[in-house]
């Protein structure tokens, strides 16, 4: 038994039949059934790089477009902590610019950076290189998937332009205050809002549909769906949710919209101000709440699953061992998609809802911990053993691995009712979200830069530079957050301008002026990264050919940067799943996907 | 295509590392599932639009409830409108097998019979608008008119959108040569897509006059 596991040393001895080995009689390669995709050959300027139909090009364009608005939503974040870290200095920062940098903060950093950058950009990018397609299956509808989100974020940032600014209702717009006078930017805010993610959905509806049909459809000979590296299953699961999930805001978004512009009463319901009665009768916000939840809740998963699976080929990728449970991972991550969908009401505790009601979503929301714990035990058995190379995208993953523990094992209070009552809209909810689908998914979002950059530019990123970014960012994550949960236990409320002399914050002042300055470094280390990514795009070293050693299809393209059309001539054939690292019984370390068994033929069966 | 198609079940518990497996998957040719990528393009639209209109179906009941809600009287001329658009499914139905027996001239009369239909169909659901606006019965006047409007408008833009397909199949029809598998399939993928718009409409009038 001893020796099963023992993968690190290479062993050159001849095969042993009795343990397993297979020998093919010759390789086999299956007729292609499926006639080559037309691909459309760009030929001005404007059709390569600006309308480009390109899914590599359209991945970069969705990354840089993500991340110029995340770069706003960091600006945003500033704001808010200099105001909690030190109220009444500045003077740029009233009440109403408070909430409505809460607002968009929160709205810009879920939905237009974590989700676009994981199943736009990465998802675009990686998608066809990793199955062994050409490109999209349809490369037209993907061009305008990106054009609706870039309309979207315009829509949004044009926002802060118009009279009363954006909307300060808080990310989750619940009504009727979000469209009610006195709530910031309940003008035109709130309606330039509810557009851009009407706009946002249809658009991603669009390239969800190619991420889901390529993937399912489009693969290579020989590439099986659990012959995935876990990167696309993870893409694939969560583009999934989203297509089921984001309805849900579309749906709740033109209702709202309708309420704002025509005065209905889908969500409003009676209402007296200022003495006099409003005209909107018998609407119901809690309807909203339920309708935003089902997709907000979904949202979480379309933002984790990707970074599950990334995370996944990354350690695997640089501990030099296949992932522990494949297949398990493969459960997991259809199981967790499968269950996003009936845990939504755990947000509306304190909405007043039935107690039963409240019982039944505790209790799938704990359920949620079983699959997303088989992940974690099967992410540090991959490391047992393994032949761990601390390069700067392990080291993001192993801090992926840790702060989403700890986000976990903080999700497991608040999914409890009971405790979460009490916890309901303090700083540790704060804490919890920030660690768990912040700064976890931003983790994973940074180790795989650092993994495909060379595959995207043909250029390492700065490796010092590097680990500065790292280190700082991971520190001061928890330089921030923890201080967070225990100003949530003291019972800080969140949401609140000012403080002013509440009992609270006697203890609370110092430790906030501490989250905040933790904030501004680890804000301007982002600026770093910035500046390491442009610089090495031009200056870095440069790159060999799949300097990692990877398995999986992407690396092993005629060209890198790989060309137009992926592939060359000849799409790839594969052989094997993307995880045969220290493979017993051959004198080569790693064997890539599209390897012939005969090039390998005294490969033994690596248990897993 | 002769693909067997396993469940979803059995392809995740393959065990892809074992070497008999391994044979197997060999063999693969890349492809889940037996359909071409048009219609399963088309059946995830169906089953993203399914949501949005399940999801005002399902605020539509819970609205209901509420006490400031008076049903709507739906005019004769919905019923019209509903009968335009059965034909039309009927209509298209023909065409896509005049389509199939290679009668391509008249599946191209057939096509303008069914844009003809369709229009009609659109024009009829503006003139309801019409009859309700001039009834005073604007959509801040009652949570049903106001349902009323958002789904019939939700659902003409629903048909728009085929429109669009159905425009670029007639102009394919018009052309020297054409790709006739591709224009059979895009026919099909046409009428499928009406089929479920009827169905979806057969919903919501069903909901609005039995509420």
């Amino acid at each position: 038994m001893d020796n099963e596991y023992n993968n690190n040393k290479i062993e050159t001895k001849a095969a042993d039949s009795s343990s397993g080995s297979y020998v093919p009689p010759a390789d086999n390669i299956p007729a292609s059934e499926i006639p080559e995709q037309e691909l459309y050959h760009a030929k001005s300027f404007w059709t390569r790089w600006v309308f480009c139909q390109d899914a590599k090009v359209i991945g970069v364009q969705y990354a840089l477009t993500a991340t110029a608005v995340g770069l706003i939503g960091l600006v945003l974040s500033w704001g808010m902590r200099l105001q909690l870290g030190f109220p009444e200095t500045f003077s740029f920062l009233g009440p109403a610019t408070y909430y409505q940098s809460v607002t968009m903060h929160g709205m810009i950093m879920v939905v237009y950076l974590l989700t676009a950058l994981f199943l736009g950009g990465f998802g675009n990018y990686l998608i066809p290189l990793m199955v062994g397609a050409r490109d999209m299956v349809f490369p037209y509808l993907n061009m305008v998937s990106f054009w609706m989100f870039l309309v979207a974020v315009l829509v949004l940032i044009s926002s802060f332009f118009v009279p009363g600014g954006p909307t300060g209702a808080g990310w989750t717009l619940y009504p009727p205050q979000a469209i009610l006078p006195g709530t910031p930017g309940s003008e035109m805010g709130i309606v330039l809002m509810l557009v851009s993610l009407s706009l946002f959905v249809i658009g991603f509806t669009m390239g969800g549909l190619n991420y889901v049909i390529t993937i399912l459809q489009a693969r290579t000979r020989g590439m099986t769906l659990m012959r995935m590296p876990l990167t696309i299953w993870g893409i694939f699961t969560a583009t999934v949710l989203a297509l089921l999930a984001f309805p849900a805001l579309f749906v709740a978004c033109i209702m709202m919209t309708l309420d704002n512009l025509l005065g209905t009463s889908f969500f409003m319901p009676e209402i007296f101000t200022m003495g006099e009665q409003l005209g909107t009768t018998g609407g119901s916000p809690i309807l909203f709440q339920h309708l935003f939840w089902f997709f907000g809740h979904p949202e979480v998963y379309i933002v984790a699953l990707p970074a599950f699976g990334i995370v996944s080929d990354l350690i695997s990728v640089h501990a030099r061992k296949n992932i522990f449970g494949y297949r398990m991972m493969v459960w997991a991550i259809v199981i967790i998609g499968a269950l996003s969908f009936v845990v939504w009401a755990h947000h509306m505790y304190v909405s007043g809802m039935n107690p039963y009601f409240g019982f039944f979503f505790a209790t799938t929301t704990l359920i949620i911990a079983v699959p997303t714990a088989i992940k974690v035990y099967n992410w540090v058995l991959t490391l047992w053993r393994g032949n761990i190379h601390l390069t700067i995208p392990m080291l993001f993953s192993l801090g992926f691995i840790v702060t989403f523990v700890n986000g976990g094992i903080t999700g497991l209070f608040l999914g409890n009712v009971i405790i979460d009552i009490p916890l309901s809209d303090t700083y540790f909810v704060v804490a919890h979200f920030h660690m768990v689908m912040g700064i976890a998914p931003l983790m994973v979002i940074f180790g795989a830069i650092y993994h495909w950059f060379p595959l995207i530019s043909g250029r390492h990123l700065n490796q010092t530079l590097g680990k500065i970014h790292f280190w700082i960012s991971f520190i001061g994550a928890y330089a921030i957050y923890f201080p967070m949960h225990y100003l949530g236990f003291i019972g800080v409320p969140r949401r609140y301008y000012e403080m002013y002399d509440s009992p609270y914050m006697t203890t609370g002042v110092g430790l906030n002026q501490f989250i905040t300055v933790a904030a501004l470094i680890v804000g301007f280390t982002q600026i770093l990264f910035l500046y390491n990514i442009i610089h090495s795009a031009f200056y870095g070293e440069k790159s060999e050919k799949n300097p990692w050693k990877a398995n999986s299809l992407e690396w092993h393209t005629p060209e890198m940067p790989p060309a137009h059309g992926n592939f060359g001539k000849d799409l790839p054939v594969v052989y094997r799943w993307p995880y045969d690292f220290s493979v017993p019984g051959i004198d080569r370390e790693y064997i890539p996907q599209h390897v012939a068994p005969s090039e390998v033929p005294t490969a033994k069966v690596e248990k897993t | 295509m002769k693909k067997k198609e396993e469940s979803f079940f059995k392809l995740i518990s393959q065990k892809p590392w074992e070497a008999s497996q391994a044979i197997l998957d060999n063999e693969h040719d890349g492809k889940t599932l037996a359909v071409s990528k048009a219609k399963l393009g088309v059946r995830t639209v169906m089953v993203v639009s399914t949501i949005i209109f399940s999801l005002f179906v399902v605020s539509y009941s819970d609205r209901m409830l509420i006490h400031d809600w008076r049903s709507l009287s739906e005019p004769w001329l919905l019923w019209i409108n509903t009968v335009i658009l059965i034909l039309t499914s009927i209509v298209f139905h023909r065409t896509k097998i005049l389509a199939e027996n290679n009668e391509f001239e008249k599946a191209k009369n057939s096509l303008f019979v069914v844009g003809f239909l369709t229009f009609a169909f659109i024009t009829g659901q503006l003139l309801v608008w019409q009859h309700f606006i001039n009834l005073g019965q604007y959509a801040s006047s009652n949570p049903a008119n106001a349902f009323f409007y958002v789904l019939t408008a939700l659902h003409s833009l629903h048909i728009i959108g085929g429109l669009y397909f159905w425009a670029k199949v007639t102009t394919v029809l018009f052309k020297e040569s054409y790709n006739i598998s591709k224009v059979k399939q895009n026919i099909e993928l046409c009428a499928i897509y009406w089929h479920f718009l009827l169905i979806v409409w057969f919903v919501l009038f069903g909901l609005m006059i039995s509420t």
